[in-house]
């Protein structure tokens, strides 16, 4: 249960499976579906809701931490099975190594050489490669979903046209996707700038994150009701009027949540293409090492894993950021001088 | 182009003082409505006939009054002269000119049966919605919408956010909005409609001050026969599907706030409403909506 080359773009390595700490990472991935059903919240959150929040969060991670190490004190040491399918992880130290054991090993060295990063150093500068490589793929993919959904709510039959398309791009295997897309950016040449690894790894993530934010966004757009397209068409607004005045800040409350998904889906998009394309520097790579010594002691696959989901965590986190910049004015009066608080909802 | 667009076409008596219903001495009425049909198709292939043979003329300053059962395609006629919807049939003409040319020139200001506000605009960026869009600078588009919510009696709530406001409160706001290019032409479906008997009472009576001190001409969509009696010059009364205008009853209240030019003046809203002439308009618009057909 420890390989760590995924099979598809939604699913990670399979520990995920048994609940392990890259949960914050996946967990995106299957809310996918939810980036349509999202309603619209404007609501500001005052701080102590904010506090509270945190503190749930922590409480959450103390109570994972908690049932993982239960599952170790009582759970059967060769696995549980089920008409002879493995359902349950062996509760053995390297299947399921103690929370603590995985801390630790993040402060043994990586290799036993002087001079040698320590793995914690090793999993840190994995992330930050992986998050920049997953960063520039989530703003190109965020902008091409953004365009794709004007387009698609500017003319009817690009919405017919392309929305097909976009659904089932999602469909392609990654793990297929990225070595021909490593493939063809190997011989691409873009006047003086040399096409490198990391593009094509960005490129794939890209791929997956357009995808949320195309949805969700042509909703939003579509949003505003026959009453609103009305109103505008009584000014005589223009199209782009229209788009400016009604359909973007309509879409807003969609977009939110579509970012969310998409900024999840960029880190497993970089981390995954890594892994297929052999990119390094990465966590991707750094899950490939770790896994080959993962037969004798897991803890340092899961070091990795916490840095894919420690990522996710950033990017979310980078997300509220943006959350807060688009909906500044909104909680705070118009930006005028004096702050008014939300009455219900 | 702030308030009169780029509507210089010959209609000088614009918003003068002059408002006098009467018939044909009025240069160009504010509304035409000549031979007007209007066909929805049905998903099917059937199709729904609206609106039949109207014919409609609205002059200058006047406050007509449209009446008739649910469904006999009021707010169809409403959109039309809007043109938010092309007829099948017939003409339309706005201050003489073709309805999509008055739309264009922001002759009309509409406010809709739901108030219809963006809720991610506080009450006063709403009314400056109108504004924004045709290019007026923030600086007057900020002291317009502050004399527009003072106006509809809002002006403590500029900075609010739609939702902090009672339906009444929302409703009044989208007058202000339709208010805010000094339309010479006020369309309204059923603004009043959600309101109990003394908000509404209380808007009637402001929307006859708002009238009367900005000399609109104004089309009224209701269900309320003395709504439309204490407010209107004339009550159309509307036959069921196929909508049809069955009878133009002339309501002539003494003392009722009017247009400007009227006498009358402020009268008490009260006073009005408990004179007898009052109360025999009131059966007259109801006999002539029996008249009309199965209501
Ligand atoms: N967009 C549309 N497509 C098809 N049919 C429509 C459309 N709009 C209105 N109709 C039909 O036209 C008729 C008149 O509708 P309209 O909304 O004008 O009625 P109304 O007089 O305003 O009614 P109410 O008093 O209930 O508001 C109705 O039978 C309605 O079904
Ligand atoms: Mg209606």
């Amino acid at each position: 249960m420890t390989r760590a080359t995924p099979t598809s773009p939604t699913t990670g390595p399979d520990i995920v499976a048994s609940g392990g700490p890259a949960s914050a990472a996946t967990g995106g991935a299957s809310a996918r579906h939810d980036v349509a059903a999202a309603a619209p919240a404007w609501a500001g959150s005052p701080w102590r809701e904010r506090l509270r929040r945190v503190l749930l969060a922590v409480a959450a991670l103390v109570l994972l931490c908690a049932v993982w190490e239960l599952y170790r004190a009582v759970g059967p040491t060769d696995g549980g099975r089920l008409f002879g399918v493995p359902v349950l992880p062996r509760a053995t130290d390297t299947a399921m190594p103690h929370t603590w054991d995985i801390v630790a090993q993040l402060g043994e060295k990586e290799v036993r050489t002087a001079g040698s990063d320590t793995v914690g150093v090793a999993v840190a500068k994995a992330m930050w490669f992986s998050l920049r490589v997953a960063f520039a793929g989530l703003v190109v993919g965020v902008v091409v979903g953004v365009l794709l959904a004007v387009a698609m709510a500017r003319l009817r039959i690009v919405e017919r046209g392309l929305l097909p398309y976009v659904i089932a791009s999602q469909t392609v295997p990654l793990v297929a996707l990225a070595p021909l897309v490593a493939g063809w950016g190997g011989k691409l040449q873009l006047g003086s700038l040399e096409w490198e690894r990391w593009m094509s790894v960005s490129m794939i993530a890209a791929y997956l994150a357009f995808f949320p934010v195309a949805v969700g966004m042509l909703r939003g757009l579509q949003s505003p009701g026959p009453n609103a397209v009305e109103l505008m068409r009584s000014y005589a607004a223009s199209w782009w009027q229209t788009l400016l005045r009604l359909r973007l800040p309509a879409s807003v409350p969609f977009l939110l949540p579509a970012l969310r998904l998409a900024a999840a889906s960029a880190v497993i998009g970089a981390i995954v293409a890594e892994i297929s394309t052999g990119t390094r520097g990465g966590i991707g790579r750094l899950i490939i090492d770790y896994s080959q010594s993962a037969s004798s002691d897991a803890s340092r696959l899961y070091d990795a894993v916490l840095g894919a989901a420690v990522a996710g965590l950033l990017f979310a986190g980078l997300i509220s950021l943006v959350e807060l910049a688009l909906t500044w004015r909104r909680r705070h009066g118009g930006g005028r001088a004096r702050p008014i608080r939300k009455v219900g909802t | 182009m702030t308030s009169t667009g780029p509507a210089t076409a010959p209609a000088p008596q614009a918003g003068a003082a002059e408002a006098a219903p009467a018939a044909g001495a009025a240069p160009v009425p504010a509304v035409e409505v000549r031979g007007l049909d209007k066909v929805f198709p049905v998903s099917g292939g059937g199709q729904t006939v609206a609106l039949s043979g109207i014919d409609l003329t609205v002059a200058p300053g006047e406050f007509v009054s449209l009446i008739g059962p649910s469904g006999c395609g009021k707010s169809t006629l409403l959109r039309l002269v809007a043109d938010l919807l092309e007829p099948s049939a017939g003409e339309v003409r706005v201050f003489g000119k073709p309805a999509g040319e008055a739309r264009r020139g922001q002759d009309y200001g509409i406010a809709f049966q739901q108030a219809g506000l963006l809720e991610w605009r506080t009450v006063a960026g709403n009314v400056e919605l109108p504004l924004q869009v045709h290019g007026v600078r923030k600086k007057e588009r900020r002291a317009r919408a502050r004399d527009l919510l003072a106006l509809v009696g809002l002006a403590d709530f500029a900075d609010h956010w739609p939702a902090q406001l009672s339906g009444g409160m929302q409703q009044r706001v989208a007058i202000a909005r339709a208010l805010a290019e000094r339309p010479r032409l006020l369309l309204l479906d059923e603004p009043f409609g959600a309101l109990d008997e003394m908000t509404r009472e209380r808007m009637q009576a402001e929307l006859a001050r708002i009238r009367h001190e900005t000399a609109t001409t104004v089309i009224l969509v209701t269900h309320s026969i003395p709504e439309a009696v204490f407010l209107s010059d004339r009550v159309a009364v509307m036959s069921p599907r196929p909508g049809r205008i069955t009878r133009i009853v002339d309501i002539d209240l003494p003392n009722r706030v009017g247009a400007p030019g009227e006498s009358g003046g402020l009268a008490d809203a009260d006073d009005v409403r408990e004179q007898s002439a009052f109360f025999a308009a009131v059966t007259a618009v109801r006999e002539a909506l029996r008249a009309g057909g199965p209501a």
